[in-house]
């Protein structure tokens, strides 16, 4: 069974086809200047509705992170142990990601690098950005 | 002590795997039990909420339940707020009774989620509440999205897995005092360490039961609240706070809006933590709870988790918690979860608690989370 396919919306369509050819975006309101992720509307800060999508470089800092041993359906059940982790940007947001590699079990621990790259779920998925630790 | 709401009726049906049981059949037996409590029959009910359940997912649930009931109240409604909502359905209730709305509000949860769901169905309706676009392609489910908290609440204030097994055999050694708890056989800090890994940090034993079962109360008016068979007891303050739904959108991951919830009820009650003499806060997770207890001001930060190695929390603690055995002993139902925490403060307050009985019990605080320490409210409930 596959894994869920991310179910873009008009709000969120630029950012998936940005991760499609490689591209982390994140949102920054043109009244306020915040940065927000997830992409929305408006600003999550100030309420204004312009706000533009730019590139995220791509570095960013382990928060938090869990190695996953229970997945929570049958698509992830193949793929455990697998770590989950919150990444703070160096732009100033934070995402979820799969922690990918053959050291991301081993290695995970706030506080550590990590770079973002772009993959696949299975066969047929959306690209999702994900990170691996950076040396 | 006198409260602008009154809790005059209380019960809980059985829980743990309940073959045969029903979401609604449950929600009835649980009513009428709160009825009998309270001295009153279904036609003095003239408000009734509910949650909501996966077992019977219904986008009316509270017509549904009224229906079978057999009860045409002056209001009704369905509250969805995860395991915030039996303490936000008592808030709600208190509104309608201070607007001159109704005079006694059923306020009832139940749901089968142990015989009427698989585990797995159980686990994979829970992770629904994660993002469908920013989350769950990442393979969250609750458990991994608590995980999270529990990590980075490690790191920054040093609490151990340890910490969160004593909470866990804590609440086991409560259960085991109560005779209607899913789970009574003890546990040791080696069992909890021993249990299977569900996502790091957080052992089988640090997460929460799934149980069938029900919970129902009488909420009443001043007016309305004397006269009947059991002391009233006095809703004394109530507050909410809320930060986020989904955990990537949670400010941080060390603070919660349950620190906000608290201070307006301790605020409205004039009441500080010193004065709580038993707490019941949720506990969806050990973490939950170290979390919460801390947040609100029970513990400094970093001192809830030795606190409750060294015994705090139990019956002759400094603050007995969760003395029916929470959601990780006594039993979790969906919403009705939150609302064995709130039977537990009735029976407490009454001098009803048996075995249990924290001695004197004069005020509790009680706390329902929703989400992912998403969204929060507190209760405190004081001796009429
Ligand atoms: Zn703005």
């Amino acid at each position: 069974m596959p894994a869920p396919i991310a179910e873009a919306t008009a709000e969120t369509l630029p950012f998936w086809e940005a991760a499609a050819r490689g591209e982390l975006l994140y949102q920054r309101c043109r009244r306020c200047g915040k940065v927000q992720f997830y992409p929305r509307g408006h600003c999550a800060a100030c309420a204004h509705r312009a706000l533009d999508f730019e590139p995220s470089a791509g570095h960013g800092t382990i928060y938090s992170f869990t190695i996953v041993h229970r997945a929570p359906s049958a698509a992830f059940r193949d793929l455990v142990p697998y770590v989950i982790a919150l990444v703070d940007m160096a732009e100033g947001f934070r995402l979820m990601v799969n922690l990918l590699g053959s050291d991301a079990v081993s290695g995970a621990a706030i506080g550590r690098p990590v770079r973002i790259v772009f993959a696949k779920r299975g066969e047929g998925q959306a690209v999702l950005p994900q990170a691996e630790l950076v040396a | 002590m006198t409260g602008k709401a009154y809790l005059t009726g209380a019960y809980d049906t059985k829980v743990g795997e309940l073959p045969g049981s029903s979401c609604l059949g449950l929600h009835a037996e649980a009513a009428f039990g709160a009825l009998a409590d309270a001295g009153l029959e279904l036609g003095d009910i003239d408000g009734v909420l509910c949650a909501y359940s996966f077992t019977r997912p219904h986008i009316m649930l509270s017509s549904v339940v009224c229906e079978y009931l057999g009860i045409h109240p002056a209001f009704t409604a369905a509250l969805s707020v995860g395991g915030a909502t039996a303490c936000i359905q008592v808030m709600q209730a208190q509104a309608l009774v201070m607007a001159g709305i109704c005079r006694h509000v059923l306020v009832v949860a139940g749901d089968n989620r142990a015989t009427g769901l698989t585990r797995d169905g159980a686990v994979a309706a829970l992770a629904g509440v994660g993002h469908p676009e920013f989350e769950q392609p990442y393979g969250i489910s609750v458990p991994a999205a608590y995980a999270l908290v529990a990590q980075r609440y490690m790191h920054e204030y040093g609490a151990t897995p340890d910490h969160l097994a004593a909470i866990a055999v804590t609440h086991r050694a409560h259960a085991a005092l109560h005779p209607n708890a899913h789970k009574r056989e003890p546990i040791t800090l080696a069992d909890v360490g021993r249990s299977k890994m569900i996502s790091s940090p957080l052992r089988l034993l640090d997460c929460c039961l799934i149980s069938d079962g029900a919970a129902a109360l009488i909420i009443s008016a001043a007016e309305a609240a004397h006269d009947r068979p059991h002391p009233p007891i006095a809703l004394l303050g109530a507050g909410q706070g809320h930060t986020h739904e989904h955990i990537i959108a949670a400010p941080t991951l060390t603070d919660f809006g349950c620190h906000r919830a608290a201070a307006t009820a301790f605020g409205q009650a004039g009441l500080g933590v010193g004065d709580v003499d038993v707490a019941l806060i949720y506990d969806s997770f050990t973490i939950t709870l170290l979390v919460e207890l801390e947040s609100i001001g029970f513990f400094a930060r970093g001192e809830a988790g030795p606190a409750a190695a060294a015994g705090a929390l139990g019956l002759a603690g400094s603050l007995p918690c969760n003395t029916h055995g929470g959601l990780l002993s006594y039993g979790h139902s969906g919403a009705a979860g939150g609302m064995f925490h709130l039977v537990e403060a009735v029976r407490q307050l009454r001098g009803a608690a048996g075995r249990r009985q924290v001695p004197g019990a004069e005020v509790a605080f009680v706390h329902g989370d929703g989400g992912i320490l998403s969204a929060h409210c507190s209760l405190l409930l004081g001796k009429a």
